[in-house]
């Protein structure tokens, strides 16, 4: 099964990634786009015919490497 | 006595530890490869700056898991002394030795220059040879130098003295805001820690690029001097 792990800076941690993007938008006269964040996206494929078990394996990836939990956080979803 | 310095895949500052160690300074120290497993022959251990695994996905997640962080990570637990400088710094703190991460640059770029820190804590194994409050000039050479903590660690950072040096300008002043004083933007303008035992020690700076007069600057060598007096049991 292939699932799909999104990491971003918590709410908290300011982005200037993202702050510069927004900038960008903005000159480009998109005013009503706010709120942008920079974010990674991994996919992978698990060995496994049990949803739930995938996405525990991905969970604990995600928690253990892919994201730094002391900055980051992360969301696992299953991708059909 | 003999300092080992970890060489990952990308470390670039590590024949610089060993010969500011070896040549400089006599203490005998010599660079290790990332799979070894065994370092119970050394009395220190050194994590040099670099790139380790290309700084793939975070700057030090990947070199979290080389083989060797298994003796660090014993080595640390156990009172030896260890310093992780810039890259090997970052290391430390993915593989939870010292608390906190490290952000991108406040102002993205990538900072190559001279920084003047100002030495917070003398007691730890890299600092002894230091006066408190002594402001030092010392090169910097990062892209993920902006210390982060949450609130509520920061402030046990205080509270414990774990803060060893800060970016200041430089006649002393801290200044968090001004690029000229804290370029990162660090928070608190942290640009070294130790961990509450006060073993081990994270910097961003590059001590070992200023610790010889034929490079014009020797303001580093002290963090090396102090190893030494350290190992053999001086003060």
């Amino acid at each position: 099964m292939k699932f799909k792990v999104e990491v971003f800076l918590k709410d908290v941690v300011l982005d200037p990634q993202g702050k510069t993007i927004q900038k960008a938008i903005q000159s480009l006269g998109y005013d009503r786009v706010h709120g942008v964040r920079a974010g990674k996206v991994f996919m992978m494929e698990i060995d496994t015919a049990n949803e739930t078990e995938g996405l525990a394996i991905a969970e604990d990836l995600a928690q253990k490497l892919l994201a730094n939990t002391v900055i980051e956080t992360a969301r696992v979803t299953p991708v059909p | 006595m003999k300092v080992a310095v970890v060489t990952f895949p990308g470390s670039n500052c590590d024949e610089d530890v060993e010969h500011v160690l070896n040549h400089v300074i006599g203490l005998p120290a010599q660079r290790i490869w990332h799979r070894e497993e065994d370092l119970s022959s050394y009395d220190a251990i050194v994590m040099p700056g670099g790139f380790a695994h290309g700084d793939y996905l975070r700057a030090g997640a990947i070199a979290r898991f080389s083989p060797v962080m298994n003796e660090v990570i014993r080595m640390a637990r156990n009172g030896f002394p260890v310093i992780g400088i810039c890259n090997g710094f970052q290391v430390l703190l993915e593989s939870g030795l010292l608390p906190g991460a490290m952000l991108r640059n406040a102002h993205l770029k990538f900072l190559c220059q001279d920084v003047h820190l100002r030495v917070e804590q003398t007691g730890t194994p890299f600092t002894t040879a230091y006066d408190r409050n002594q402001v030092i000039r010392v090169p910097i050479a990062h892209m993920e130098g902006n210390y982060f903590a949450p609130p509520d660690l920061i402030e046990e950072l205080e509270a414990n003295g774990q803060i060893v040096f800060r970016y200041v300008h430089p006649d002393g002043r801290r200044e968090d805001t001004a690029f000229e004083a804290n370029p990162n933007g660090a928070l608190h303008s942290i640009a070294g820690i130790r961990n509450r035992e006060g073993n081990v020690v994270g910097l961003m700076p590059h001590p070992e690029r200023c610790s010889e007069s034929v490079l014009g600057n020797t303001d580093g060598r002290k963090v090396f001097d102090s190893l030494l007096n350290h190992l053999r049991g001086d003060q």
